[in-house]
């Protein structure tokens, strides 16, 4: 029988692959991806938990979180081809221009 | 139309202050010294005319004053304090022997300082003190007194380092080191002796909730004995700081290291009386604390033999006067704490006078001997100096107590209360020391002005003061002759006041006055005749130093003020000085200093550091945040498991 802890299980893996795309990726493009990885690992941490409280309301979360996450991609690709355009590349170590 | 007198004479010296201040970075101007002896001059008529104004009054009206409040000052909680006046025949006795020594100070200031660049300083400073002494003598509550009290002990201390640009010396050269020291000194004395008169003001407050003299004085006979006691004594130790009485008494012969108009009106006539007229002022209390009274006198008879004794061999003029004051204001205690007040104020009148008049005197010799002041190169200047040689010889006689000058009268009147008090240890040493007194003032004059010329010899070609001086100096010559005659008349006006400064001797020691009065005089005149002989004849007779008997144990005791200054130094300056330094490199550099400092330098090593993590890499940035993350996490898991 599989239960909430599976889900969470598999939610927490997800999570975890995604951050570690976050720390270790160079490409803002991949970068992005392993938000996306992270933000879908809550969704099902949140249908999950809602499916066992018999509450609609994590569903719910997990909806506005897939909305806001479509409108969010549009957006950064868009500042991303603007990026690429003017220093063709999208590589996180030739982009450091705000050195502390 | 009394209430603006009393206006007019307490502000007039402060505007004269405001207005010499005005022009006190510029050159010398003249106008500065007439504007504010003129402003002195009218301080003076408005307190003579304010005393007559209280003694016809009071004829028909017993127990008459005038009573003014010039405005709420602080008022908070259960404290009220009005800035308020009182002119009664106490306060107006030393308003008008301040206002008349300092207008005759302040003219004779514009011939003494005419040579210095500080004129107008000078006088924005010596009018400041008179307004502050007049707020002291006026007020008719403690804090007012204490104001007026600060204000001069800050007066004196700008006057007695009105030269502070003269560098420091050696104990063994200049016993007073410079201005700038003695100022400080003097000042330093005093605040200790503040702070006991502080803590007596709190006594007082605390237990009779109020500080308006009358007020303090309906309380006193519901006031236990143990009360009493220690606020006299917490007074009095104000009162001996600022009138020099042992053992804060170091500071007034080194005051001498201001100009000598200043030693006159604040170091023999006025400020140093203060403490004097606080004993007087606040008589009721006095009265109550047998104790502290009869302390007081014992002191005051100590110290007027203790002063006279130094003055015996000191060679410096300013020093020998100086000596002179501290004896006679033991005098003045003498009679305070014998419960004689107006005996006291009398003396304390009469010295005014011809202290002044000697002080004066003193600073035509030294100006006329450019600033010398050792008797041993003075020698026979009465020939040069006719004018000076006449007020000098006045004013010790007066010193001295012959009759029929003002000092005999009050001199022999506290010594006949020494006697009529059965106190015939105090009425011994007076007597004695009344001997001394003549001796020693009259050593003064003959080294001065009598016996063989020594300072042509060495180079000094001594010239009389100006003429307006002498004429501004003669009526303190007159009152210095004749303000003893007086002294039924002002009894009868003292009196007026009621009960507590009444004093009469017994019928036993009226029979014998003439001749306890012929004991003091036989002193003095043997005192004199020894002068004479000693020290004021010429040619094969004549004075001559003798070396031997100044390397005697007595003579370099006496001359080092029996080692008291040296005492003081080695004992509390020295260890005070070594504390500081070990508080200031061990506490406050080591521990308080450096707490502060590791503070700033934490955060500055900290930022400094962490500076390194701004690499402007976005992936480390977010490899941070993941840290920060899981140190998140890791607290509230650490929390949870906790709570």
């Amino acid at each position: 029988m599989i239960g909430l802890s599976h889900y969470l299980i598999v939610s927490a893996i997800i999570f975890s692959i995604g951050l570690v795309g976050v720390l270790r990726r160079r490409n803002l493009l991949m970068l992005f991806f392993a938000t996306e990885v992270m933000l879908n690992a809550v969704n099902i941490a949140f249908a999950a938990i809602s499916h066992y409280y018999n509450d609609l309301t994590g569903q719910m979360f997990a909806f506005f979180i897939i909305a806001i996450a479509a409108s969010e991609v549009a957006v950064g690709l868009g500042i991303l081809i603007v990026l690429y355009k003017k220093h063709g590349s999208l590589d996180l170590d030739d982009l450091a221009s705000m050195r502390g | 139309m009394m209430e603006n007198l009393v206006y007019v004479a307490l502000f007039a010296p402060f505007v004269s202050s405001l207005f010499a201040s005005l022009f006190g970075m510029s050159e010398r101007k003249m106008f500065v010294g007439y504007v504010a002896s003129v402003l002195l001059a009218i301080t003076f008529l408005a307190s003579a005319t304010l005393a007559y104004h209280i003694y016809f009054e009071n004829i028909e009206n017993p127990g008459y004053a005038i009573h003014v409040t010039m405005m709420d000052w602080i008022s908070a909680g259960d404290l009220s304090i009005p800035f308020g006046f009182v002119i009664d025949q106490i306060s107006v006795t030393m308003m008008v022997v301040v206002s008349f020594v300092s207008t005759i100070v302040h003219i004779y200031a514009i011939g003494y300082m005419d040579h210095d660049k500080s004129f107008n300083r000078f006088f924005s400073y010596l009018s400041a003190f008179v307004f502050s002494m007049m707020v002291l003598v006026m007020s008719d509550n403690f804090v007012g007194l204490f104001i007026g009290w600060e204000g001069v002990g800050v007066c004196s201390w700008l006057l007695v380092g009105f030269w502070y640009h003269k560098p420091d010396q050696k104990r063994e050269d200049n016993p007073s080191i410079s201005p700038s020291w003695a100022a400080n000194e003097a000042f330093i004395m005093n605040r200790i002796a503040d702070l006991g008169m502080l803590v007596g003001i709190f006594i007082i407050y605390w237990n009779t909730g109020s500080l308006q003299y009358d007020e303090v004085f309906a309380q006193i006979p519901y006031l236990s004995d143990t009360i009493l006691t220690t606020a006299a004594i917490a007074l009095f130790i104000g009162a001996m700081g600022k009138s020099a009485q042992f053992p804060l008494h170091t500071w007034l012969t080194d005051a001498m290291e201001g100009p000598t108009p200043v030693s006159a009106l604040i170091h023999a006539a006025t400020m140093v009386t203060a403490g004097v007229f606080l004993v007087i002022r606040v008589n009721p209390l006095f009265a109550e604390t047998s104790e502290v009274s009869f302390f007081i006198a014992s002191l005051g008879t100590f110290v007027a033999f203790y002063a006279a004794s130094m003055a015996l061999v000191e060679r410096d003029l300013k020093r020998i006067i100086a000596y002179s004051t501290l004896s006679q204001l033991g005098y003045m205690f003498a009679a305070a704490g014998l419960g004689a007040y107006w005996i006291a104020l009398f003396h304390l009148a009469a010295h005014a006078f011809f202290k002044a008049l000697l002080f004066l005197g003193g600073g035509n010799v030294m100006h006329a001997m450019h600033d010398e002041l050792d008797l041993f190169k003075m020698g026979d200047l009465r020939k040069k100096m006719r004018g000076t040689w006449i007020y000098m010889t006045i004013a010790s006689v007066a010193l001295a107590g012959l009759p029929p000058l003002a000092g005999f009268w009050s001199k022999d009147a506290i010594i006949e209360t020494a006697f009529n008090e059965h106190t015939y240890i105090l009425w011994v040493m007076l007597v004695i020391t009344a001997g001394m007194t003549a001796f020693y003032s009259f050593r003064q004059v003959f080294l001065s002005f009598h016996g063989e010329d020594r300072h042509t010899a060495l180079g000094f070609h001594p010239h009389e003061m100006y003429k307006f001086v002498l004429v501004a100096m003669a009526p303190l010559a007159v009152l210095a002759i004749i303000t003893g005659w007086f002294m039924g008349s002002y009894k009868a006006f003292i009196y007026q006041i009621g009960e507590g400064v009444q004093y009469e001797m017994s019928e036993h020691t009226h029979h014998l006055a003439t001749y306890l009065g012929l004991i003091v005089i036989f002193f003095a005149v043997s005192g004199i005749a020894l002068a004479y002989f000693k020290y004021a004849r010429t040619g094969e007779k004549a004075w001559k130093r003798d070396e031997e008997q100044e390397q005697g144990f007595f003579y370099k005791l006496l001359k080092n003020q029996y080692y008291i200054p040296k005492l003081y130094e080695e004992f509390i300056t020295k260890p005070y000085a070594m504390a500081s330094e070990v508080f200031w490199t061990k506490v406050d550099l080591k521990i308080v200093d450096a707490t502060v400092d590791n503070i700033a330098k934490f955060f500055y090593t900290t930022g400094d550091k962490t500076r390194s993590m701004q690499t402007g890499n976005l992936s480390n940035y977010l490899n941070w945040m993941a840290v920060g993350g899981v140190l998140l996490l890791l607290i509230a898991a650490i929390s949870a498991m906790i709570g």
